[in-house]
C-alpha cells in the first residue's frame, strides 16, 4: 500500500496521471484543501475507503456511528471554519442516512459536501442491493447535486461541488459515484471550477439602492438592525461594526446570527423571536426603520407577518434574490456580497448615535430581567434551572467558548444565557430543528477548532437521538465537553402541552437510562449533579478536563422558557409568563 | 387575484432537470395546468413552458426559486397578453361518423382542422388553437364519439423580438467569460 502512494506521490508532478476514480476522488478532495472527512464505510464506496487507506496521512478520517453523524458532523465542521464540511457514505440507506443532516445544512446554509457511493451504473434502476435514487431523494434538500457513472468525470464533478458549496449562499451538494466510476482507471487532471454558466453567485450591487438605504437610514427616529448569519458567511462582521458605531443603529440578533458581534457591545440589544428579547421584538414593531442583514425573516422571528413591523420601511441586504419580498416586503432590496455593499452603505450614512431610542431597549430589559432573566439565573426555589448551569459554564469558559446545542428548551435557554466575544462561536439546528444535531455537531466543531473550547448543551431527548456518537468521542479521544440538562421530559413539546393543550403530556415524559453509566460504558469521564451546592465544582471539573466531559445536570423538571411569542401571534404580544 | 401565467424556463440540459423544477411547484402545492419542454433556440439551452393559475405575488416567488436552481439559467413570467400561444389536439373518430352526413366535416372546416390520417375504422384529426377552442371542438365530436383525445401542453413565443435569454447570456458575457 505504501508504495502505492508513493507512486501516486511522484506522478502527481507530471500534469496528468493515471489512477482510478476512487483515488481520483481523494486528490480531487486533497486539491480542494479538504485535510479532513467524515464518514462511514459501505459495499458501494468501498474503493473509496481502499483509496483512503493509502492517504491516512493527509486526509484524516473520522469513523462516526452513523450517516447522520457524519453529516452533522461535517455541519459542525463547516460552522466554525468556515471551510466546506464533507461527509462519504455508502450507497442506499447509507445516502438516505445523510438526507436530515442535508435538509439541515440547507436550509441553514451550511456549505458541505457528501459524497455517496451508488450501486454500478449498469445495475442503476434495477432495485439492485442497497440501490436507492438518491439524486430524486436528495434534490429538494441541495443546493445541487449530480450522479457520476465514469471515472474521468470526478474531478471536475467535485471541483464543481466545492465551487457551488462555498459560494454564494453556501449550501449542501451531493455527489454520488458509481462503484465502476471508482474502480475504472482515469486520467487525472483537476480543474477547479470558478464559474457556472448557470449560475450568479453573487448579484451586482446596486449602488442606487444603497443609496436609497443610507438615505432612510440618515432620516430615521428609530431604525432597528436585524443581523443573520449571511454577516458571518460573508466575512462582514467587521463591516457591520463599523455600520452600526458609525449610524448608531441598535442592532438584534437571529438564532444563527448569534456572535455575530460581542454580546457585551452597547448597541447589541439581543435575540430576535420566539424566545428571544422582548427588546428587539416589541421595538420591532414601534421601530420607522427595519435594517435587515443577511437574515431571511423566518417564520420564528416574525411572528404573524401582518402585524409586523407595522411602522417601518424595510431595507433588505442579502445574496440571494429568492429572499427579497419572500416574506417581508423590501422597500429597498439591497442584493450583493455584505461585505462590499455594507462599507458602501457606511460611506453615505450620517454619524448618530441614537441614544433614546436605544435607551427604550435597555428599559425593555430591566423588565425582561427583572421577570425572567433574575429568577432564571438566581432561582430562589430548589430545582436547579437550565439557564443558571448556562451562565456558570459560559462565565468559567470566559464567555469565550464555542456553543453547540441540539434542539429544544435547552438550546433557546443556550442562545438567551450564553454569552460571546467572538465571531462563529455558534453551531445550532435552527430553520430545521433538528434534534439529534447537537453531538455529532460538536465532535465536527472541535475538530474544526481544536484550539477552542467547544460545548454542548444538550437535552435528554435529543442526547438519545444520536447517542452512539458517543463512541466516535471515545474512539477519537476528540475533548468536547457535554452538558446535558436532564429534565426527563421532551421540555419544549411539554411547554406547548401545557401552555397550548391543557397539560396533556402525551409521550413527552420520558423514562430515561443512567446516562452516567453509558458515559462510563464509552470511557468517557462524567459527573451527575442533583443540586445546587454541587454546581460549580463539576463546572470547573468540566471546564478543565483535558479528555472529552459528561456533565449531567438534573433541573427542574417542568420549567418553561420565556418569554415567547407564541406561534402566530404578533412579536407585540411577546408573553413574559 | 389568481391569474393564468406561463412561465418560460431556460435550463441546461441534464438528466433530472425536470425533477428540479418540478419540485418547486410540488413544495408549495401549485398545480402545472400544462406543460412543454424543448430546446430552445440557443444550441445547447432547454426550455420549459408551464402554464399555473395563481396569484402575482406567488408566481413572482416561484421564479425567484426556479432560478434558484443551479442548472436553471433563467426564467421568464408572462401575462396571456405578452405571448403567443398555441396548443395542438388530436382527435381520433370512427371514420363511419365522417361518412355518415357531412356534419363531421363541417365542424372540420368551421374549427380550421385538419384531417391527418382516414383509416377504414377510424379518423384522425388535428387542431392547434387555444385550449378552449380545442376543447370546444372536442365537446362536439364527442357527439359523434371520439375514441382517443389528446391535448399538448401549451408553446409560446414572447411578442418582444428575440428570445430574452439571449439578451442574458450576452449581459452574463459582458460581466464574465462564459465557460461552459
Amino acid at each position: 500500500m505504501e508504495t502505492k502512494t508513493e507512486l501516486i506521490v511522484e506522478k502527481d508532478e507530471a500534469k496528468k496521471i493515471q489512477m482510478s476514480g476512487s483515488h481520483a476522488v481523494i486528490q480531487s478532495l486533497l486539491k480542494e484543501g479538504v485535510n479532513l472527512v467524515f464518514g462511514y464505510p459501505g459495499g458501494a464506496i468501498m474503493p473509496v475507503y481502499d483509496a483512503l487507506y493509502d492517504y491516512h496521512d493527509r486526509l484524516h478520517h473520522v469513523l462516526v456511528r452513523h450517516e447522520q453523524g457524519a453529516v452533522h458532523a461535517a455541519q459542525g465542521f463547516a460552522r466554525v471554519t468556515g471551510k466546506v464540511g464533507v461527509a462519504i457514505v455508502t450507497s442506499g440507506p447509507g445516502a438516505t442516512n445523510t438526507i436530515t443532516g442535508i435538509a439541515d445544512a440547507m436550509i441553514d446554509s451550511t456549505p458541505m459536501v457528501v459524497i455517496s457511493g451508488q450501486v454500478g451504473s449498469p445495475l442503476l434502476g434495477t432495485d439492485a442491493f442497497q440501490e436507492t435514487d438518491v439524486i430524486g431523494i436528495s434534490q429538494p434538500v441541495t443546493k445541487w447535486s449530480c450522479q457520476v457513472k465514469k471515472a474521468e468525470e470526478i474531478p471536475a464533478a467535485i471541483a464543481k461541488a466545492f465551487y457551488i458549496a462555498r459560494s454564494g449562499r453556501p449550501g449542501p451538494v451531493l455527489v454520488d459515484i458509481t462503484k465502476d466510476a471508482q474502480a475504472n482507471m482515469m486520467e487525472f487532471d483537476y480543474v477547479p471550477v470558478t464559474q457556472v454558466r448557470s449560475y450568479q453567485p453573487v448579484p451586482t450591487p446596486d449602488s442606487d439602492k444603497i443609496a436609497e438605504a443610507a438615505r432612510l437610514i440618515n432620516l430615521s427616529k428609530k431604525p432597528l438592525a436585524l443581523v443573520g448569519q449571511g454577516v458571518m458567511l460573508g466575512g462582514a462582521e467587521k463591516e457591520l461594526l463599523k455600520f452600526l458605531e458609525k449610524s448608531g443603529v441598535p442592532a438584534a440578533w437571529t438564532l444563527l446570527g448569534m456572535s455575530v458581534m460581542p454580546s457585551d457591545h452597547p448597541l447589541n440589544v439581543g435575540m430576535l423571536g420566539m424566545h428571544g428579547n422582548v427588546g428587539p421584538n416589541v421595538k420591532t414593531n414601534e421601530a420607522d426603520l427595519i435594517i435587515s442583514f443577511g437574515m431571511r425573516f423566518d417564520d420564528r422571528v416574525t411572528g404573524n407577518t401582518k402585524a409586523y413591523a407595522v411602522n417601518a420601511k424595510v431595507i433588505h441586504f442579502d445574496i440571494d434574490p429568492a429572499e427579497i419580498n419572500k416574506i417581508i416586503y423590501a422597500d429597498v432590496p439591497v442584493l450583493g456580497d455584505i461585505k462590499e455593499t455594507l462599507p458602501m452603505l457606511t460611506h453615505m450614512v450620517s454619524n448618530n448615535t441614537h441614544e433614546t431610542w436605544v435607551k427604550e431597549f435597555r428599559a425593555c430589559d430591566k423588565i425582561e430581567t427583572q421577570k425572567i432573566i433574575q429568577p432564571e439565573l438566581y432561582p430562589t426555589k430548589e430545582g436547579i434551572t437550565m439557564g443558571e448551569v448556562i451562565r456558570r459554564v459560559s462565565e468559567a469558559m470566559n464567555h469565550d467558548a464555542i456553543l453547540v446545542t441540539d434542539v429544544g428548551q435547552h438550546q433557546m435557554m443556550a442562545s438567551r444565557y450564553f454569552k460571546f466575544r467572538q465571531s462563529r462561536s455558534v453551531v445550532t439546528s435552527g430553520g430545521l430543528g433538528t434534534m439529534g444535531f447537537g453531538l455529532p455537531a460538536a465532535i465536527g466543531a472541535k475538530m474544526g477548532r481544536p484550539d477552542r473550547q467547544v460545548v454542548l448543551f444538550v437535552g435528554d431527548g435529543g442526547f438519545q437521538m444520536t447517542i452512539q456518537e458517543l463512541g466516535t468521542i471515545f474512539q477519537t479521544k476528540i475533548p468536547v465537553k457535554i452538558v446535558l440538562l436532564n429534565n426527563n421530559f421532551l421540555g419544549m413539546v411539554r411547554q406547548w402541552q401545557e401552555l397550548f393543550f391543557d397539560k396533556r403530556y402525551a409521550s413527552t415524559e420520558l423514562i430515561n437510562p443512567d446516562f452516567q453509566l453509558i458515559s462510563k460504558g464509552y470511557g468517557i469521564m462524567s459527573e451527575k449533579v442533583t443540586s445546587r451546592d454541587q454546581l460549580d465544582e463539576a463546572i470547573l471539573k468540566l471546564v478543565n478536563s483535558e479528555d472529552a466531559f459528561l456533565l449531567e445536570v438534573v433541573v427542574e423538571k417542568e420549567g418553561n422558557v420565556f418569554p415567547m411569542v407564541p406561534a402566530g401571534a404578533s412579536v407585540s404580544d411577546i408573553r413574559l409568563e | 387575484m389568481k391569474q393564468e401565467f406561463t412561465i418560460i424556463i431556460f435550463s441546461e440540459n441534464h438528466v433530472g432537470l425536470l425533477n428540479q423544477v418540478t419540485t418547486v411547484f410540488t413544495r408549495r402545492n401549485i398545480n402545472i395546468e400544462s406543460l412543454n419542454t424543448s430546446e430552445s433556440a440557443i444550441t445547447g439551452i432547454h426550455k420549459f413552458t408551464v402554464v399555473v393559475v395563481t396569484t402575482r405575488e406567488q408566481v413572482d416567488k416561484l421564479i425567484g426559486q426556479i432560478e434558484k436552481r443551479i442548472d436553471v439559467l433563467k426564467a421568464f413570467v408572462f401575462t396571456s397578453d405578452e405571448i403567443v400561444h398555441q396548443e395542438i389536439a388530436l382527435y381520433k373518430v370512427h371514420t363511419e361518423a365522417l361518412m355518415n352526413g357531412n356534419e363531421v366535416e363541417n365542424l372540420v372546416r368551421q374549427y380550421g382542422a385538419q384531417i391527418l390520417e382516414v383509416h377504414r375504422d377510424y379518423t384522425v384529426i388535428q387542431k392547434t388553437g387555444h385550449k378552449h377552442e380545442t376543447q370546444e371542438l372536442f365537446e362536439k365530436l364527442d357527439k359523434f364519439e371520439v375514441l382517443q383525445f389528446v391535448r399538448s401542453g401549451r408553446v409560446a413565443v414572447t411578442k418582444t423580438n428575440w428570445e430574452q435569454l439571449a439578451t442574458y447570456l450576452r449581459s452574463l458575457e459582458g460581466r464574465n467569460k462564459v465557460t461552459e
